[in-house]
């Protein structure tokens, strides 16, 4: 669209003008076809999350509606909730296991694939990458059937003595008294972790391959002539230079596992004890099973906010670096 | 030129918009008032249910051709949601109901699953002259019309009869291992150990959801208390601090003891397969498990497997019954009334439950048609004491039910009986 920039300095306050005319235009234009976007974005993103703050503070948890302020009630309810403490509980032990796992594999494979020691490094990419292209769905009932303790991969871990007990699993590791619940890392959440870590996994392979390939090469000449040793260039050059993909995967990380439902919901469910109930099985259940809509409102808004801890400073500084 | 034709398109898609919001407008508009004399005449008779499974879809499709026949005239369009046990067809229902766009009728638990949701909220019409022109109120027993009415109205008609306090067991190994079905709690521990000791699981359960632990403790209330106490728990007139309530817990604690360890990666399926294999003797669920013994896993009732009533409850019938009702604001409300005759009829209900696997909600029905389980179990029905269940809605709100499994699914691990009864107390404000 834009017509070729040959043009002599002295003629530029012409240009200047049909720039602007031409903004004008653009402007206009650009405005029109934004608004039904603008409008449908404020009514079914934002108009729903008002409305969902609203009804968080309503009464409203039976089938009839009933919107009479109720303050915090709702919030106060879910804070002393034994459910809803494990389920904090929960995602906390699964957000910072599935982000760890998957930034040291994914950055572990990315290395080994960057060596070009084996050929057909573009196979083995896809390998890694492809059951990115999966449903959470297909993962969660795959992995339920490998977990399964009676049936699953225990019938050849036998063999070795050791049967684990995967998602039936009760126990709290490292556990200690806090509200009502058991707090610690609960061994149960282990094997949706794994599930977790292999469907991700590619995805930060992927980033961190992209993230080597835009490290020059001189760069690793240079550290070499240096007499740096191949671990010492990881160490201090390589993978401090990847950390802006290393917050980038942590971000996209958090906000999966904070919102997981899928994989929970097909692989598990809420557990024996609530063990691997999280925020988003518990919404669902309390809102559309038991009809506490004003209480599955106040796990939505709570589910918001904690995505929105990570989320907000990220946006916050990307927008301070274009500027 | 360029500009203009951006217009034009903008214009274009706007229109197009416009037209969209025109239409469905009309659609919907077409319900109240004017032009409603037109539209009854094009209007499906539209039966909202979640019976998709094998045998159930049979029984539905068998009653939908029993109406065309009887009423040729009527268009009738089966709108089944499948899956989730009726979880997502619930969730439609809720969404259809709130935004009062109500299917002609829906399948529904006679109960506080109608009463405390559809009914309390003003959106069911009263049958009680459909009861009356039909016959209709000797023909069903009285505790169950008393369940499907709220203060005098009836509101539902239930099509059929399926029980949760059945024990089933595994012939071979109680035969091998010289053991009689119990029937009290004491010879069900006594089993147990004896079992136990072979290295046979005694309990199956699969609590992958958690309403098959909900349906093992209601059963043990239902014996410790009897049913009219058992009733007055969901009317908050016996508290849940009882001491029969807390005699429950404790045995309900006790039975978990005897389960199989993987039971919460199993659904009630798993459960009764593990009764079938021999790898458990015995469990309790609702007698839909014989559909699923005899028609999934071909087995043979009284030959594979046997079936005696929950411990102590002799006498008693925990029932879940489907029922469907007739919802305000529907275009066609006399044709809905048709088919909620055929629903209620001996020939429809005759021609239904053989299919499911359930039996009639009528106590005049044809008992040849049944087979060796549903005959004995539609004389249980005659002679027992009905009781509405809790863990299929019909006892309590969704909302109590919902709390109760919660609780439920923490006491299956901790077994702490003090802090599962304050739960369920607390839980039971909501009752009053």
């Amino acid at each position: 669209m834009e017509p070729a920039k040959t043009v002599h300095v002295n003629q530029q306050p012409i240009i200047q003008v049909k720039k602007r005319k031409k903004l004008t235009t653009d402007r206009w234009m650009s405005i029109l076809f934004l608004i039904p976007s603008v409008i449908l974005i404020a009514i079914f993103v934002y108009g729903f999350i008002g409305w969902t703050g609203y009804v968080s503070v309503s009464n409203w948890n039976t089938i009839v509606p009933d919107f009479s302020f109720a303050g915090m009630k709702n919030y106060l309810y879910l804070l002393n909730d034994f459910r809803f403490q494990a389920d904090l509980r929960n995602t906390l032990a699964f957000t910072v296991l599935f982000i760890a796992l998957v930034i040291i594999l994914g950055m572990g494979l990315a290395i080994l694939l960057d060596q070009k020691l084996v050929r057909g490094e573009s196979i083995f990419r896809n390998i890694f990458f492809f059951p990115m292209a999966l449903s959470f769905v297909v993962t969660g009932v795959v992995w339920q059937w490998i977990l399964n303790p009676s049936t699953g991969i225990n019938l050849f871990l036998k063999n070795f003595g050791i049967e684990p007990k995967w998602y039936t699993d009760t126990n709290i590791l490292a556990g200690f008294e806090w509200g009502k619940i058991e707090f610690g890392l609960p061994v149960a959440i282990i094997a949706v972790v794994i599930a977790a870590v292999w469907q991700m996994t590619g995805f930060a392979l992927a980033m961190y391959l992209a993230g080597l390939r835009g490290i020059p090469d001189d760069i690793r000449e240079a550290a070499r002539m240096d007499g740096c040793t191949e671990f010492q260039l990881y160490r201090k050059i390589i993978i401090p230079l990847l950390k802006p993909i290393t917050v980038s995967v942590i971000i996209m990380m958090a906000h999966i596992s904070l919102k997981i439902f899928d994989l929970i919901y097909a692989m598990t469910g809420p557990g024996a004890n609530f063990v691997t109930d999280v925020p988003g099985v518990n919404m669902f259940e309390t809102t559309f099973r038991g009809n506490y809509y004003a209480n599955g409102a106040a796990i939505a808004i709570i589910m918001l906010l904690s995505v929105a801890i990570f989320i907000v400073p990220y946006l916050w500084s990307n927008r301070k670096g274009e500027s | 030129m360029k500009k203009f034709r951006i217009l034009l398109a903008f214009l274009l898609v706007v229109s197009f918009a416009l037209e969209a919001c025109n239409n469905s407008e009309k659609s919907t508009g077409s319900g109240d008032g004017k032009n409603n004399k037109e539209s009854s005449k094009a209007a499906k008779l539209e039966i909202f249910s979640w019976w998709t499974g094998a045998g159930e879809e049979d029984g539905l499709l068998a009653l939908l051709d029993l109406f065309s026949e009887e009423y040729p005239d009527i268009k009738v369009e089966n709108a089944a949601v499948a899956g989730g046990a009726g979880t997502n067809a619930k969730a439609v229902l809720a969404s259809r109901m709130q935004g009062n766009d109500p299917p002609s009728t829906f399948q529904v638990h006679g109960g506080e699953e109608l009463n405390a949701s559809w009914v309390a909220a003003g959106k069911m019409e009263p049958l009680n002259d459909l009861y009356e022109s039909e016959g209709w109120n000797d023909k069903f027993p009285q505790d169950l019309i008393d369940m499907v009415s709220k203060d005098g109205k009836i509101y539902s008609v239930p099509v059929n009869i399926h029980r949760s306090n059945v024990l089933w067991y595994n012939k071979k190994i109680f035969e091998e291992n010289g053991l009689q079905p119990p029937a009290t709690f004491d010879e069900f521990f006594a089993v147990s150990e004896q079992l136990k000791d072979k290295g046979i699981t005694p309990l199956a359960l699969g609590d992958k959801e958690p309403w098959t632990a909900t349906h093992i403790f209601e059963n043990i209330l239902l014996a410790k208390l009897g049913p009219d106490d058992y009733k007055k728990l969901w009317t908050g007139d016996i508290s849940f601090k009882d001491d029969r309530v807390v005699k429950s817990a404790e045995i309900f604690a006790k039975m978990i003891g005897y389960i199989n360890d993987d039971h919460s990666s199993r659904n009630w399926q798993d459960a009764s397969q593990l009764v079938a294999n021999g790898e458990a003797a015995m469990n309790i669920m609702g007698d839909w498990a014989k559909g699923y013994f005899v028609n999934d896993l071909k087995l043979k009732v009284n030959e594979d497997f046997g079936y005696v009533v929950t411990p102590e409850t002799d006498g008693y019938f925990m029932v879940i019954t489907d029922t469907f009702g007739l919802p305000k604001g529907v275009k066609n409300p006399d044709d809905v009334k048709k088919f909620l005759g055929v629903l209620g009829s001996v020939e429809g209900q005759d021609a239904f439950n053989p299919l499911k696997g359930s039996i009639p909600a009528r106590i005049d029905a044809e008992v040849s048609k049944y087979d060796e389980y549903g005959k004995a179990a539609m004389d249980d029905f005659k002679a027992s004491k009905l009781t509405p269940s809790l863990a299929h809605g019909s006892a309590a709100p969704e909302g109590f039910l919902t709390r109760v499994n919660q609780a439920v699914n923490i006491f299956v691990t901790q077994k702490d009986v003090d802090q599962f009864i304050n739960a369920l107390e607390t839980a039971a404000q909501e009752l009053k």
